[in-house]
């Protein structure tokens, strides 16, 4: 693989010449799915589902299988040597396409913020540059949609009264606004309500979760409280691990609140229901 | 002469302090606290999105405000000079000092020469940073906290926990108790019909400090801003209590953090739009006071300055670090931030809590001790420090900066070290990741929907109070498998 | 004493080897502020974040200002008043002969105690923090007239007022050779030290009275 993106409007040959990709907003587009390593391992259903809203809307979506983890868990626990090889191992794997996706706010600010400063501390001026070439293509999935493919109405189907945790990471870092809550207001059926509180963390932060955990169950807890004071049936957000923190409480209090992955509300339709 | 500065002695007071977390569950278990402190930060973080939102340009601001700090650090020796010029030609007399107990001797010495058996002083972090009042008090000389809530904290025998509002973690029926019962000790005591009503609690230290204030013979500040250009030091406050003592009696010592300069006296345009709707959210805080020297006919007669470095220039060292010199104890970080208004500011183990003093501690003192090397992990990595901080200073980007540095000095044969090191090899080949998902699935597989059993370690402390989700029967990549290439096709 | 200045400074400049750019690299000291919409809008904001820090404000004509000393302090029900030197005369003509009147010949802490208001000119207003700043030149008093007694009146000409915080520090540039201290005051005395609850009035004047002067 090399350096230099392959197709430069994104256009892949075989799909463009497929005829149920015309027309739809993805059609010879071609994206290669960052899936997250704990997404790959622990909510499968997640990056399924960023593949099945990814080809409802006509888009090539392939699947690097080199890909592992951005290096994070390392970095924040403070192995920054760790991490540098990872962020290699992304470049590598990423080099060549014009959009990664990734359904994790957590992981694509982790690529946009930290990837750049490990290739500094590792003083190899080539790794520098190119994470200096891939970083501008990675995308959260709720950016893309929303961006690039400019859509918010992903023909989704979710009768069901949601509301909407924005987690730190995808709001503070990764920046993705309010692209999550115009995906979700424009899905069928849908009632989303306000978070009180919503901005305030819940509490996970990686290895405070277990360095800090009286903190953490504390912060937990209050977000907990606040979400069931919405009465919603299901809680979103756009990192899973924040909502394995909220939600190992809510499980814990027998709340009855589902939590879903952004992804997974927009996968969802009248005739493959999540 | 070319060595790096030296990090600061943790003063008595902090010495032995317990890790964080260990602190913070003794806060977190004080209900009264919390209710306090919520109460409290909610009702400053909203003051303060209020009166930011004044200010279209604000973004513009904070970099100009980054900017000026960035200019000073960057040259701190020829500003320094400049200052003290400055000073010099105002009629200031400049004292340097190295280290705490280096400004300390210095200020004692002053008062002495002055032959005072007490000192009144204005809200001062430097000061409590290297333990003036402490100092003072062993060779026999009363400092008398004028600040209200300094008042409160030093009447209470207790310990500052905000920058701000070091009282924060009090509410007004247990200030009233504190200034019944000691403000009798110490001068004019309270009204014996004192209600905890806070307008009767303010007009108790009124009159309880009014005698101090005119019979000082000397004044002890610290400065918020000290201007290069001009030798102009600024003090900005609320109560009168500032101006009291700049203005009333004949000597006045200011102690003042090398880092305190800015570089032009237009600058002073900047920072007093950012510091007051950061620090207190208002507009602009009731006073401030601005001198250049001695003023003749105005004002005390005999100005000093103590400029101290005490591990300023060791952090200054740090090309990443140094962004927290920057740092203009406004305290809007400590008001964001969820672990701050849980924890309460003494679990820091510093004059200097919540997330400015996680990253400003460990650099300033070094990571020698249990509570320094704990600061940089009290934090979940949200970044609403960074969001509110005027300064721009990326606070999650030096604590992960922290971390890195806590580890290497601890070294990697721990059993996180070790863990984290099974991780990296796991990680860096996709098929070793592929193979140690079976286990991951195999698990699943035998817990179905049950939780674990009790678990020793990291794990238990999770499950204390949270489930953990079931684990699927099948991984992503064993679904793209399956699926085959499909359509759309999969790619190695 | 200059061995610690020496070591200082050397440990300052080994901090940051790695930097190369020169002083005052960064240009012109940026100026960051609001744009007026006009003279009329400014002197209105003025007096609208002045009031929202519980300052009462007048507003007279050049030929009022006396009468609207008088009432003030009449209002406040005091006896006595230091009158800065410099200070117009015919401001304090129509203080009623039940207010003591009082120059500054040096006056004493404890003497400044026992008066109960001051009237001062000011230098600056600022719209849109409210605030005033007093230089300290003629009118206005050394720092400690507009500090102890408890009732401030403060007379603000309009066309003294600027739109915001950068254009005021750039007009309060202290001269060569002349600085005076500068004291920015917005509102009374405050304190919200005590669950976050704002109280106005503690050690400095817990009234503060601006007359506004339009038409100078």
């Amino acid at each position: 693989m090399t350096a230099t993106p392959t197709s430069a409007p994104g256009l892949a040959p075989a799909a463009a010449a497929d005829p149920a990709y015309r027309g739809r907003p993805g059609a010879g587009t071609t994206v290669a799915l960052f899936a997250a390593c704990y997404n790959d391992t622990v909510w499968p259903g997640t990056p399924i589902s960023t593949v099945k809203v990814l080809e409802r809307l006509g888009v090539r979506v392939v699947f690097p299988r080199k890909q592992t983890c951005c290096g994070q868990i390392f970095t924040n626990t403070g192995y920054a040597a760790e991490a540098i090889p990872l962020v290699r191992g992304f470049v590598d794997t990423f080099a060549a396409f014009d959009y990664v996706v990734a359904p994790s706010g957590s992981c694509v600010g982790a690529v946009r913020e930290q990837h750049h400063q490990l290739a500094e501390r590792s003083g190899d001026a080539g790794l520098v540059r190119e994470v200096a070439a891939v970083v501008p293509h990675v995308y959260d999935i709720s950016e893309f949609l929303v961006d690039v493919l400019k859509v918010t109405d992903v023909g989704a189907y979710f009768p069901h009264r949601v509301t909407y945790h924005p987690t730190c990471h995808s709001l503070r870092v990764a920046q993705v606004g309010d692209r999550p809550q115009q995906l979700l207001r424009a899905v069928r059926g849908i009632t989303v309500v306000e978070l009180p509180n919503a901005t305030e963390c819940c509490g996970f932060g990686g290895t405070f979760s277990v360095k800090n955990p009286d903190m953490s169950i504390s912060m937990a807890s209050d977000k907990a409280r606040h979400v069931r004071e919405t009465g919603a049936e299901v809680l979103v957000a756009g990192d899973n691990m924040c909502l394995m923190n909220i939600g190992g409480v809510l499980k814990r209090q027998r709340a009855g609140v589902r939590i879903m992955h952004l992804a997974e509300i927009l996968a969802s339709t009248e005739e493959d229901p999540a | 002469m070319s060595a790096v500065g030296p990090v600061q002695q943790t003063s008595p007071t902090f010495v032995g302090m317990p890790k964080f977390p260990y602190a913070a569950r003794s806060a977190l278990g004080n209900t009264q606290q919390r209710r306090n402190l919520a109460h409290a930060t909610g009702v400053i973080r909203a003051k303060r999105a209020k009166v930011v939102a004044e200010v279209p340009r604000w973004e513009e601001l904070r970099q100009a405000g980054a900017d000026a700090k960035d200019e000073v650090l960057g040259h701190l020796a020829d500003y320094l000079v400049q200052a003290e010029e400055a000073l010099t030609r105002g009629g200031a007399v400049v004292h340097w000092a190295r280290d705490a107990a280096e400004a300390n001797r210095i200020v004692v010495d002053l008062v002495k020469a002055v032959g005072t058996g007490e000192v009144v002083k204005v809200k001062s972090m430097a000061t409590q940073e290297i333990e003036l009042n402490e100092a003072l008090e062993a060779e026999g000389i009363h400092a008398w906290e004028t600040d209200l809530a300094e008042l409160i904290v030093q009447l209470g025998h207790d310990r500052p926990s905000h920058i701000l509002v070091p009282a924060i973690h009090r509410n007004r029926s247990e200030i009233r108790e504190i200034f019944r019962r000691e403000m009798g000790l110490v001068g004019r005591p309270a009204p014996d019909d004192l209600t905890d009503e806070p307008r009767r609690l303010a007009e108790a230290a009124r009159l309880h400090l009014r005698e101090k204030f005119l019979r000082a013979k000397v004044a002890i500040s610290g400065a918020n801003f000290l201007v290069a250009e001009t030798g102009t030091l600024v003090v900005v406050e609320s109560e009168g209590n500032g101006r009291m003592c700049l203005t009333l009696p004949e000597t006045l010592i200011s102690v003042v953090g090398i880092e305190k300069v800015l570089p032009t006296w237009q600058d002073l345009g900047t920072f007093l739009q950012l510091l007051p709707r950061s620090s207190t959210g208002e507009r602009m805080n009731p006073y401030t006071s601005m001198w250049s020297g001695v003023h003749a006919g105005d004002g005390p007669q005999n100005v000093h300055v103590v400029l101290i470095d005490n591990g300023r220039t060791h952090v200054l060292a740090d090309p990443v670090g140094r962004e927290a010199l920057r740092c203009i104890r406004c305290s809007a970080c400590l008001n964001t931030c969820p672990v701050y208004e849980r924890a309460g500011g003494h679990a820091y183990g510093s004059v200097y809590p919540g997330p400015i003093g996680s990253i400003l501690n460990p650099q300033l003192r070094g990571t020698a001790s249990e509570v320094d090397r704990s600061l940089p992990f009290a934090s979940t990595l949200c970044g609403a420090c960074f969001e509110a901080c005027p300064m721009r200073i990326d606070i999650p980007k030096l604590l992960v900066h922290l971390r890195a540095k806590v580890v290497d000095a601890k070294g990697r044969n721990t059993a996180e070290g070790r863990a984290m090191a099974a991780g990296a090899w796991l990680f860096a080949d996709a098929r070793r990741l592929e193979k140690a998902q079976k286990g991951s699935v195999l698990a699943g597989k035998v817990l179905g929907n049950r939780q674990p059993p009790p678990l020793p370690g990291a794990m238990g402390m999770w499950l204390g109070a949270r489930d953990i989700p079931d684990l699927p029967a099948q991984t992503f990549r064993q679904w793209w498998n399956a699926r085959g290439s499909g359509s759309t096709g999969g790619q190695s | 004493m200059s061995a610690a200045k020496d070591a200082i400074l050397a440990r300052v400049r080994a901090a940051v080897t790695d930097l190369r750019a020169p002083v005052g690299a960064r240009g012109d000291t940026p100026w960051v502020d609001q744009a007026s919409a006009g003279v009329a809008e400014t002197v209105e904001l003025f007096v609208e974040n002045v009031v929202d820090y519980k300052a009462e404000v007048v507003r007279v004509a050049p030929a009022g200002v006396g009468e609207a000393v008088a009432a003030a302090l009449t209002a406040y029900g005091v006896t006595s008043v230091v009158v800065p030197d410099g200070t117009d005369p015919a401001w304090t003509a129509a203080v009623p002969e039940t207010v003591r009147q009082v120059s500054d010949d040096g006056l004493s802490s404890a003497a400044l105690d026992g008066i109960d208001a001051v009237v001062t000119s000011s230098a600056v207003g600022i719209a849109t923090t409210g605030t005033i700043v007093l230089d300290h030149g003629p009118g206005q008093g050394r720092r400690a007239l507009s500090l102890v007694p408890d009732v401030h009146v403060c007379v603000v000409a309009a066309d003294s007022v600027v739109h915001d915080v950068p254009e005021a520090v750039a007009r309060l540039h202290p001269q060569a050779g002349m600085p005076r201290p500068l004291t920015w005051i917005s509102g009374p005395s405050a304190t919200s030290d005590i669950e976050l609850d704002r109280v106005e009035g503690v050690h400095g004047p817990r009234t503060l009275h601006v007359i506004l002067v339009e038409g100078w």
